[in-house]
């Protein structure tokens, strides 16, 4: 199924999350990534959703969004102009037969230890979802004691921003 | 003006133009309720026996004038009573809002005495939720309500008010009711592009739901049909938008819908669809729905086009503005070979009515007609006594018919019945089954503290109809609490018990005087009617079947 982001600029209101998503849940859109951050104005909070579907779906998804009162504006977020990261954090057994290699796959996916013991490695990584999973996959080769990541923020290239984009 | 929360409250609706509302008193309203005492003059109270009662009221007032209906409850089992009239409000877009009590704001997340996080609870089933925190917001939050509840497509806005809310002292100054959004057409583009398809095609058919009346274009609508000589059907919730006896209209599409309609909708090469929503009631198996045939689609929920069937064209915009611009486009167009075959549609469809004679559904409703004027709206609740009111009912008048679609909410009738009358200050008819009837009979109370003038038809099988029928057909006569044979319970003296004037009716003349009777009281009469309990609604499209499946008659 394919994959689909959407950045939702929302009224930074008491339970508007709670709104977004019980919409979600009650049509059963699947969610695979969801983000809320503070945005440049006091006013509004950005909701960044990442989901799987069709055509047919993601038009549903981002219809049924603009019912939501509280949803000032929506964009639709493609690969190519949008600029899309996730933090990583992951912790690895710090076994002294792997670590060199553990380290040394950090160091070309340009992460960082962020955290050292002698049981534990902690490796931060910023980077597209892609370059996250491909991390993680390699790590599973060790021993991987938790991960957390933060799921996708996104921003258009270019001077275009979501304030200006309505299809209203 | 310096006022208190809940004379803000009262003053607001006065101001937004509300004249009646419907509810409740309880604990966490009381201020409300004394604010409502004081305002008695300008804003009339009904109070009916049940909360539930109320939010159909509100609903059926909403759905016979177009106006926004306003029901008021207590916070806790008076809210949560609201909920099913909410969701019946919301699924078929009516204009409403619901005003409950909380407790105070110190109190709320503490689990007080009949807290309940109402807003929550309703999230999914209003068009948007309140819950006002303080005073100073109250009146702009209830001007916002309404003016969601009535713009785009309309649905229920709840607003609930903790009682210090209530007690506080706030500003108030009067306010001109808030329009609704201006409803706009849709782009020109869509509506060149879909004129296109539509002037292409050889077997046209028109078909509308309820938002064809919430946008006022029954006009619009005939001028189409005319121009590009199509035969006309509609939903359930598209009935009495145009005279039954319309040329051109064919009825009711749908799992029981007329059977040249079904059968034209079926056969047509482009369906020009407006304010409606193609569910499953009227879909039957998706895959099997409406193949090959182009769906020109207008409606003002965009998320409605394409929702479950692939569209030609889907035209986001006002049915009656989108109509008005499409019109010029559309070329003048005679279809004399489709006409045929529609009127040979009709031709099967009227041989294969039930022309039996005494106490049939067809006979009743048939009867009934002959009582109704233009002006009478008929209310029905949930089953197959809907279906039959739908099925035969004579109507010439939009808004007349006020019916439960999309939730099919049994019980919904008396109190929407109520709402309707009080309304339109007409005389109201109520179909109702034993069943439906039996969820919220206590509203008898509220009709005749109201002297409402109130018809109530109640087609008694002693069965839950509807439920059986499928039970007959699907499962083996399996007829799982169904049978209602064990209630014995006496409707005429029930009525009677309440202080409403009834009387029973075995066969057809016994059921005329019964007519004559409460056709003429000034107050609610019940007519018990007997009805046997294998009546059949017919046709019947299989849940999940196509029009391949059709059934029109019991037997085959």
């Amino acid at each position: 199924m394919k994959k689909f982001t959407v950045a939702i600029l929302v009224n930074n209101q008491f339970g508007v999350l709670n709104r977004v998503t019980s919409m979600f849940r009650r049509r059963q859109f699947n969610i695979t990534s969801l983000t809320v951050s503070e945005t440049e104005s006091e006013s509004f909070s950005r909701i960044t959703v990442q989901s799987e579907g069709d055509e047919v779906k993601k038009e549903q998804l981002i219809n049924q969004l603009y019912k939501l009162p509280d949803v000032c504006s929506i964009a639709e977020l493609d690969n190519v102009d949008t600029v899309g990261r996730e933090l990583l954090l992951i912790k690895m057994r710090n076994d002294p037969a792997v670590r060199g290699d553990i380290r040394s796959a950090s160091t070309a996916y340009e992460g960082k230890v962020v955290d050292y013991t002698k049981e534990s490695i902690i490796i931060q990584m910023v980077g597209d979802s892609r370059k996250i999973d491909n991390f993680i996959n390699l790590m599973r080769d060790f021993e991987i004691m938790e991960i957390c990541r933060t799921g996708l923020v996104t921003l258009q290239r270019g001077s275009t921003t979501i304030r200006r984009v309505t299809n209203l | 003006m310096k006022l208190s929360g809940s004379d803000i409250i009262v003053r607001t609706l006065i101001e937004q133009g509300t004249d009646v509302v419907f509810g409740y008193p309880g604990g966490q309203v009381i201020n409300i309720y004394d604010s409502l005492y004081k305002y008695q003059d300008e804003l009339k109270h009904i109070l009916t026996a049940h909360e539930q009662g109320a939010s159909h009221a509100a609903d059926g007032y909403a759905r016979a004038t177009g106006k926004v209906g306003v029901c008021i409850a207590t916070s806790g089992p008076g809210a949560t009573n609201l909920v099913t009239g909410i969701a019946t409000a919301y699924i078929d877009s009516v204009p409403m809002v619901a005003i409950t009590g909380n407790v105070p704001n110190s109190t709320i997340g503490t689990d007080g005495f009949q807290e309940i996080d109402i807003t929550g609870i309703t999230l999914p089933i209003t068009k948007h939720n309140y819950f006002v925190g303080s005073i100073d917001k109250l009146a702009p939050t209830i001007r916002e309500a309404f003016h969601l509840a009535k713009s785009g497509r309309p649905g229920p806005v709840l607003v609930d008010v903790p009682k210090d809310v209530q007690t506080a002292m706030g500003d108030y100054e009067p306010q001109p009711s808030v329009a609704a959004d201006l409803p706009a057409a849709a782009k020109e583009i869509r509506i060149q592009q879909a004129a296109a398809t539509i002037n292409a095609a050889k077997r046209p058919f028109v078909y509308f739901g309820g938002g064809l009346i919430t946008s006022g274009a029954q006009e619009e609508l005939l001028a189409v049909a005319e121009k590009i000589d199509a035969p006309i059907g509609c939903s359930m919730m598209g009935i009495s938008a145009i005279p039954t006896d319309h040329p051109r209209f064919l009825g009711m599409q749908g799992m029981h819908g007329h059977y040249a309609c079904s059968m034209a909708m079926h056969q047509a090469d482009c369906i020009v669809a407006l304010g409606c929503r193609f569910n499953d009631r009227v879909t039957g198996d998706r895959a099997k729905f409406a193949v090959g045939t182009k769906i020109v689609h207008i409606d003002i929920d965009g998320a409605e086009l394409g929702k479950t069937v692939t569209l030609a064209h889907g035209l986001r915009g006002d049915v009656k503005k989108t109509l008005e611009k499409l019109l010029p486009l559309l070329e003048q167009k005679t279809h004399p070979q489709w006409q045929a075959a529609v009127a040979r549609l009709r031709e099967e469809e009227r041989q294969g009515t039930d022309s039996r004679e005494g106490m049939t559904p067809r006979n009743v409703i048939g009867l009934l007609n002959r009582y109704l004027n233009e002006n009478t709206p008929v209310a029905t609740d949930v089953g197959q006594h809907q279906m039959w009111a739908a099925q035969y009912l004579n109507l010439k008048k939009t808004r007349r018919f006020i019916s439960s679609g999309g939730l099919g909410t049994m019980g919904f009738g008396m109190g929407a019945a109520m709402g309707a009358s009080m309304g339109t200050g007409e005389r109201v008819v109520l179909v109702t089954g034993d069943g439906s009837f039996g969820m919220n009979l206590n509203e008898l109370a509220t009709a005749v503290a109201n002297r409402v003038p109130l018809v109530i038809l109640l087609l008694n099988n002693g069965v839950l109809g509807m439920v059986r029928q499928w039970q007959t057909l699907f499962f083996d006569k399996h007829y799982s609490n169904t049978t209602l044979d064990a209630r014995q319970t006496d409707f005429v003296k029930l009525a009677q018990a309440f202080g409403a004037q009834a009387s029973r009716a075995l066969t057809l003349e016994e059921l005329e005087a019964a007519l004559d009777q409460a056709f003429a009281c000034d107050g609610p009469y019940l007519i018990d009617c007997a009805i046997d309990k294998d009546e059949f609604v017919l046709p019947m499209l299989p849940p999940g079947g196509s029009m391949d499946d059709i059934i029109t008659r019991i037997g085959d």
